[in-house]
């Protein structure tokens, strides 16, 4: 066999296990993006009777706006930023654009004085900061593709310790999240959404037919403690679902870019198939040509 | 006992799914003031549920479901009851050999502060959970 034919069917085999690997790779994000989104969905009960009871509470209790996680400093020094990125790679651009967002929104606080610190979720975006030694104010990695709500929780005690916290004394004063929204299947986005201080909403609800209003509740043990067991809990599954969709994000956009990957690799054995055949083809006429001058040469000579 | 025509509506919901549904005689609960029981009829109210502690369900024909809870809150309006927990457990669900070697390595530990406190209470409210469900100890 020829020298080329041989480099050329060496380099077939290659592409073809990569693409075996990156077709297993985008079979396995496909399930996974349903499961994130299942996942999801069953959360949303508890979202709903916590946003009924924190409503109830916020009515029955003194004076929500001076709640410590309600808007009060005037002039806000310092931001936490909870950027959600990947464990690991191979999912396009899905971790560069939620840093990039993380980014934008540094700059714009800084536009306000305000100075932001980063915590991080996922190993791309730790290695980003620590590659540019920024402090980070808290670190977590482990879980980006199936996060659980104790994951969720642990970040949650941490952001509300910071926020806590007197600015003199190290701590924030607000509280940001970059993720990247699931908006379907093909469309993800990394978006900005602040989760403290909370804002009182006045909003006027207008009546549904049939729906009765919320009852007069008896809190137990008042209205303001149980106010504040339930503003944490928000924040906490405020996060929980954003690091949800961001896993949800993050299959889709590595399902994207492993069938963009197994569409090159087979454009890429069609092509190196086709020069093969040509290498071959090029060697058997060269043999029979060879064979025929041979014979050519002979019968002259005699 | 409440008679048997007036039932409570239950739900169980924790942050991660919806856990348990059902008809009930009658449920009891763990608030910071102390154990709670509610029967059909009772006035609402909006309460805090403790770090961890069991929930009891006692079902129309008399069974008796048992949820470990940690953490949450319920809500009583109406017939309906919404028990809703940051996580929550089943009894069937609980594994039990787990739940007991994190106790004993928590208890050998010696000095027992904060993170690990909770961990201890949390432990200790599923071996309830599951050992009264599988009749070990009698309740």
């Amino acid at each position: 066999m020829g020298a080329q034919l041989r480099v050329y069917r060496r380099r077939i085999r290659s592409v073809q296990s990569t693409k075996k690997i990156t077709k297993a790779m985008e079979l396995i994000a496909s399930s996974r993006i349903v499961k994130a989104q299942q996942r999801l969905e069953a959360s949303l009960p508890y979202l709903q009777h916590l946003y009924a009871a924190i409503n109830a509470a916020a009515t029955g209790a003194a004076d929500v706006r001076k709640h410590p996680l309600m808007a009060n400093a005037e002039q806000r020094t310092k931001a936490a930023v909870l950027v959600v990125t990947a464990d690991r790679g191979l999912a396009g651009a899905y971790s560069s654009n939620a840093i990039k967002e993380a980014e934008a929104l540094a700059t714009n606080l800084r536009e306000k004085d305000i100075t932001m610190v980063p915590y991080v979720v996922g190993r791309k975006g730790v290695s980003y900061y620590r590659f540019r030694e920024r402090a980070m104010g808290g670190e977590y990695t482990g879980f980006t593709d199936q996060p659980t709500y104790a994951d969720a929780r642990r970040i949650g005690d941490d952001l509300l310790a910071a926020f806590m916290t007197p600015i003199e004394e190290g701590g924030v004063d607000e509280i940001h999240i970059v993720y990247t929204h699931f908006t379907s299947m093909v469309s993800q986005e990394a978006r900005i959404r602040r989760i403290l201080p909370l804002e009182v909403v006045d909003e006027v609800v207008e009546k549904v037919e049939g729906q009765l209003p919320p009852p007069l509740y008896e809190f137990e043990p008042d209205a303001e403690s149980v106010l504040d067991g339930l503003l944490p809990r928000y924040i906490d599954h405020t996060i929980y679902t954003s690091l949800l969709m961001s896993a949800a994000s993050e299959h889709a956009a590595r399902r994207r870019a492993m069938k963009s990957a197994t569409d090159n690799a087979e454009e890429m054995i069609r092509s190196l198939s086709r020069r093969a055949n040509q290498a071959r083809q090029a060697e058997i006429t060269q043999e029979i040509s060879e064979i025929v001058g041979g014979a050519d040469a002979l019968s002259a000579s005699r | 006992m409440a008679d048997s025509g007036k039932l409570l509506n239950v739900a169980v919901v924790s942050a991660e799914r919806a856990l348990w549904n059902g008809q009930a005689r009658s449920l009891v609960a763990k608030t910071p003031e102390g154990d709670i029981g509610i029967l059909a009829g009772h006035e609402p109210v909006l309460a805090l549920l403790v770090e961890s502690a069991p929930l009891r369900i006692e079902e129309p024909d008399g069974t008796k479901v048992l949820v470990a809870v940690h953490g949450g809150f319920f809500s009583v309006a109406g017939s309906d009851v919404n028990v809703i927990a940051e996580v929550a457990e089943l009894a069937e669900d609980i594994d039990l050999g787990r739940a007991q070697s994190a106790l004993s390595r928590i208890q050998a530990d010696g000095v027992v502060d904060g993170e690990e406190a909770s961990a201890l209470k949390r432990a200790e409210t599923r071996i309830q959970v599951a050992g009264v469900a599988k009749g070990i100890s009698a309740h």
